[in-house]
């Protein structure tokens, strides 16, 4: 008889890590060499007549350059936004305030490719993070409040929503556009107007979104959007004529803006950092918990301020976890932003990478075993391998201070009340995450941990209907649905 | 002070002067510095030796507070509803008490009796809240995806709170009801010029089943004492209820160290019906959001 | 390396969350596969297809045509790999055994009263030996649902025993029915008690119940077995069958493989796609992948 033939294919489909290159096309995205300052509906030089460069992380070419805001510059802004307040959007019919948002929703939404695309390009963030969730998260948000606008007296029992005047808005650069739409949303729904700055390392969407402002004829002063670095943003925050700041950043800056707005009547929101919790039980189910661990502290490469950093594994299942971590931490596509296969980015700067080198070194010599990805990084540009740590204790300062990278910290527990007070034995408390089959155990859980947003068997879930903030030493305020209007309101007495 | 009345017409009895001491963790101690000061009225007449707290007190306090906290937070809300009703009846009861301390600390008698009968009320208004500011106050929020998600408020924690320094009850009351129908426990310091009330009210709420930490009353100087309570790292919000300008910025400076939650109630007529309301407890709340998936699962269709 | 072996209790309830599962396995779905890749991962595809006809009405010239088509998939495309075994009732496996001829394109055959599995013990195992005995290389079972969802484990457990048994030489393919089982955790489950009973494939599907297989339902059946292999050292094989009749569908699943289990599960000894339609998809893609221009299928064999 004839020998039958093999005819199984040994063909290399290629490991996920080399899949042909899927890039997102640059061309569909204008970038101009120059951006000014958007100040009363226009474009404008900025009275300290400088630029600085803003690169893309992923090879460190310079993108564009943008102004400079100086005490001058974000003074004419305060005022333009007191002047816009005054004479236009304080007296508006609320329904009409709310076309204008709907408007600049509708916008994004028609621009959200190029948007992604700068996004991207600007952040060094994965395409497949901008394209579906910054921008399509951003817009809702606008679509969210929108629709709040000439429905206040229906959020606030009793007590009649006056809005507070000119809000001074400072943004970080981990979510450009998400967190300027998280903070220009519910200004303009209750009827403020506002000044924002935009990070000096990521200022381009903002800069964009300014130009679809413009589009949508909002009347000129509504929205001021700045760029610069910290000192303009302290003129924001000591500028005598704003009402209302609202901050998105690091707990030590958010420190030195409570101090700094202590002699004042000012209205602060401030979120800051976070060094979340993600408890696993033996009962969860573990490969979703994992996928969640993974999404927990690799999504936007851990620039996330409630990333999951810190991972409690209950013992009996300890093992099994770590493998399937690893397992996982080899399917990540590491590499260009632009490629829609990548799964993490480049880190943003430079600096921030220096930071996370800092930390991994600081895990290493305090005992902690390191296990990163066995990826190829690229050559240019800031990189950095998705990274874990067991051995941690509790006292590693890889385990107590945010590191905002892609770096993730293991202990293991036994007993629920261990874990319980090990997650709040942290001066932040911005959010955490358990896994675990068992209902009552979650609402535990959900009850004891001491912080703003508590994820069960999911992770980094955000929704424009669902409040944000945190506990402690992660800020305080809200941001996202309805309590994300109170931020922005005095109440008064009918 | 000590003055001899006519028990009966046929003898004499010498009064028996209360000790007003401080109330911290259910108890009566002396402050531990051992200082004291003399609470005089406008007419300028002694009313009592009074408590000059130091910042050691206020630590023994703040850890009191901070021990009752997830007791008190983690009670039935009901019950917490109950026990506030419970200090409103003790109150009622002590009654005359109040009044004469409220006459003795310049309150005309009309005045007195109307002050005592409003903090009744308000500890009554705010007993009936334990149990509803939460369904006022909570959502759940229609995202998008596949989850359940809803938002609740918790209470903030620790409260260090200087209690309103122009009357001596009833602004006390207020901010110490809105302050425990939250869950929350504090730490008081009263009126300066007028302590006797917030004393005596130590001792209603020490004989009515409110535990031990969940309200700690101290006595002694607003200058001396603001600093800490707004520096203290393991004090989560601080309330200041009197109008001193230089003192509300360096409180609100000083809670940067750990980000407390810093709120002035300097422009309140404690009288007024304005000085009641949900929204008070709201301020020392934080809002919690959770989600969890929900599965998802259509019927499976025979085809054959 | 085996590994000694213990059966987990399988009245303990599996766990897990459908959400995870679905936004990780739409995770694959987002991977853009090009070029050269493409390519590849188009060929692999057609070596690994099931050509399967599994209908009432089948003939043996029906099946003739079917083994013709697997073994000449187009040949305006020189060089193209064969598909990995054709898929008949037990009545066809000689027509398609003759057809087949020593091409190494393996016969797949149903068997144990499929596609609903209720008969008898006996009944089941004499439909397998008459498959096996007409020269089956591969018998692809079907599951005592009702058993199952009644909780009745074990008699499950041992109905694959006795079949593995009676399969001899020819590998064990054991189809959940997941569309039956509903949930996830039943999936699990169903995955669990089939590997440890002797299958050396798990299947999503027969077929004729919607939904057949999906994304999410492959992946838990894929990190069963990669639970299965880290426990045992035993490899099992994966066939999703039933509603993967595009090619971009097809390269999803792969992606899903490549990501879950690893290179070693990428080839048709460890994976398989039960289609019947998937093939010519597949070939209009190559051609177009080939040529640059979108194709017709006036010109492509419909067998």
């Amino acid at each position: 008889m004839a020998k039958e033939k093999d005819n199984t294919l040994r063909l290399k489909f290629d490991s996920s890590r080399n899949l042909a290159p899927a890039l997102e096309s640059r061309s569909a995205a204008k970038i101009d060499s120059k951006y000014d300052l958007f100040i009363n509906g226009k474009f404008e030089k900025p009275d300290s007549k400088k630029y600085f460069d803003t690169i893309n992380p992923a090879d460190e070419e310079k993108l564009s350059e943008v102004a400079e805001a100086n005490e001058a510059d974000v003074d004419k802004a305060v005022k333009a936004a007191r002047n816009a307040y005054d004479k236009t959007w304080k007296k508006m019919p609320a329904k009409e305030r709310a076309k204008y948002i709907y408007r600049i929703a509708r916008i994004m939404q028609e621009k959200a490719r190029e948007l992604a695309i700068i996004e991207t390009l600007d952040a060094g963030k994965p395409i497949r993070e901008s394209r579906d969730f910054d921008i399509p998260m951003a817009a809702n948000h606008f679509f969210y409040y929108a629709g709040w606008a000439d429905k206040l007296e229906y959020a606030f029992p009793n007590r009649k929503a006056n809005s507070l005047g000119v809000a001074g808005q400072i943004i970080p650069w981990n979510f450009p556009l998400l967190m300027a739409a998280w903070k220009i949303a519910p200004a303009l729904a209750t009827g403020n107007t506002v000044v924002l700055k935009a990070s000096e390392t990521t200022p381009l969407t903002a800069m964009k979104l300014a130009e679809i402002i413009q589009e949508a004829d909002l009347p000129p002063g509504v929205v001021n959007i700045l760029t610069g670095a910290g000192t303009t943003g302290a003129a924001i925050v000591n500028h005598p004529d704003v009402n209302k700041i609202a901050f998105t950043g690091s707990t030590e800056v958010g420190k030195i803006i409570q101090r700094a707005i202590a002699g004042t009547d000012k209205k602060a929101t401030l979120e800051l950092g976070g060094k979340a919790a993600n408890i696993i039980f033996e009962d969860a189910p573990l490969d979703q918990a994992v996928e969640g661990v993974i999404n927990g502290i690799f999504f936007n490469q851990g620039h996330v301020c409630c990333a999951g950093s810190r991972l409690f594994v209950q013992e009996s299942v300890f093992d099994e976890v770590i493998r399937k971590i690893k397992d996982r931490l080899e399917s990540l596509i590491v590499g260009n932003p632009l490629d829609k296969n990548t799964d993490i980015g480049a880190i943003n700067s430079r600096a921030q990478l220096d930071t996370i080198h800092k930390y991994i070194k600081i895990g290493i010599n305090e005992g902690g075993e390191m296990f990163e990805s066995s990826c190829a990084l690229p050559s240019k540009g800031f990189y950095c391998r998705p990274t874990i740590f067991t051995n941690v204790s509790q006292s590693s300062r890889i385990s107590q201070e945010e590191i905002f990278g892609p770096v993730l910290a293991i202990q293991s527990f036994r007993t629920d009340d261990e874990v319980i007070e090990k997650a709040n034995n942290t001066p932040y408390g911005l959010s955490a995450g358990v896994w675990t089959d068992k209902g009552s155990k979650i609402f535990n859980l959900t009850t004891k941990l001491r912080a703003g947003v508590v994820w069960a068997n999911t992770f980094n879930k955000f929704d424009p209907t669902s409040p944000f903030g945190g506990y402690k030493e992660s800020g305080f305020g809200r941001e996202g649905g309805l309590h994300g209007l109170s931020p922005y309101v005095h109440l008064g007495s009918y | 002070m000590a003055k001899v009345v006519k028990n009966t017409p046929s003898e004499e009895r010498l009064e028996v002067l209360k000790t007003y001491k401080i109330y911290v963790g259910g108890q009566f101690p002396r402050t531990e510095s051992g200082r004291f000061y003399i609470a005089t009225n406008k007419k300028n007449e002694k009313l009592a030796n009074v408590c000059q707290c130091s910042r050691k007190d206020f630590r023994d306090a703040v850890g009191s507070a901070r021990g009752a906290f997830g007791g008190w937070a983690g009670r039935a809300a009901m019950n917490r509803g109950q026990i506030l009703y419970r200090i409103a009846e003790m109150l009622e009861g002590r009654k005359a008490q109040f009044v004469d301390e409220l006459m003795k600390q310049n309150s005309t008698e009309a005045k007195a009796v109307e002050e005592v009968n409003l903090a009744i009320d308000r500890l009554i208004y705010y007993s009936g809240w334990c149990d509803k500011f939460q369904q006022m106050a909570s959502t759940v929020n229609p995202v998008a995806s596949s989850h359940f998600n809803f938002s609740a408020p918790e209470p903030t924690g620790v409260v260090a709170i200087i209690a309103p320094q122009e009357n001596a009850l009833i602004g006390l009351v207020s901010v110490i009801a809105a302050c425990i129908a939250g869950g929350n426990t504090c730490v008081v310091l009263a009126s300066s010029s007028m302590p006797l009330c917030a004393v005596t009210f130590g001792e209603v709420l020490n004989s009515s089943d409110v535990p031990g930490g969940v309200v700690n009353i101290l006595t002694g100087s607003v200058s001396e004492l603001a600093p800490f309570f707004a520096d203290h790292m393991d004090v989560n919000a601080v309330l200041y209820c009197d109008k001193d300008a230089a003192v509300k910025t360096l409180i609100r400076e000083k809670s940067a160290l750990n980000l407390k939650r810093a709120f002035m109630y300097d422009k309140m007529d404690w009288f007024s019906d304005e000085a009641q309301s949900p929204y008070f407890i709201l301020d020392l709340q934080e809002t919690k959001t959770t989600w969890h998936p929900i599965e998802n699962i259509g019927g499976a269709k025979a085809g054959y | 390396m085996t590994k000694k072996i213990s059966i987990p209790d399988f009245s303990i309830p599996s766990r897990i969350d459908q959400v995870g599962v679905e936004e990780r396995a739409s995770r694959f779905t987002k991977r853009s596969i090009k070029n050269e890749t493409k390519t590849n991962g188009l060929l692999l595809t057609l070596n690994m297809i099931d050509l399967t006809t599994l209908e009432g009405k089948d003939s043996e010239g029906k099946v003739k045509q079917l083994c013709s088509k697997a073994m000449h998939l187009h040949e305006a495309y020189p060089g193209l790999p064969t598909v990995a075994a054709v898929c008949v009732y037990p009545s066809m496996v000689k027509t398609a055994k003759k057809a087949l001829g020593n091409s190494g394109i393996k016969v797949a055959s149903v068997a144990t009263a499929f596609p609903s599995g209720q008969s008898s013990a006996e009944i089941k195992l004499l439909d397998t030996k008459l498959a096996v005995d007409d020269g089956a290389d591969e018998v692809d079972m079907v599951i005592s649902r009702g058993r199952f969802l009644q909780g009745d484990y074990n008699f499950v457990f041992d109905e694959i025993a006795a079949i593995k048994e009676a399969c001899g030489k020819a590998r064990l393919k054991v189809i959940l029915e997941t569309g039956e089982l509903v949930t996830l955790d039943k999936v699990r489950k169903a995955s669990d008690i089939a590997m440890y009973a002797g299958a050396d494939f798990i299947k999503t599907s027969t077929g004729k119940i919607s939904p057949a297989a999906t994304m999410p339902v492959t992946l838990v059946m894929l990190e069963a077995i990669r639970e299965f292999y880290y426990k045992t050292g035993i490899q099992i094989g994966m066939k999703p069958a039933g509603g993967i009749s595009k090619s971009k569908l097809a390269l999803h699943y792969l992606v899903m493989l490549n990501e879950t289990l690893g290179e070693d599960w990428m080839n048709n000894h460890w994976f398989r796609f039960g289609a019947s339609s998937l093939a010519n998809d597949v070939l209009m893609q190559l051609m177009k992948q080939r040529t640059g221009v979108y194709q017709s299928s006036n010109y492509f064999s419909n067998d």
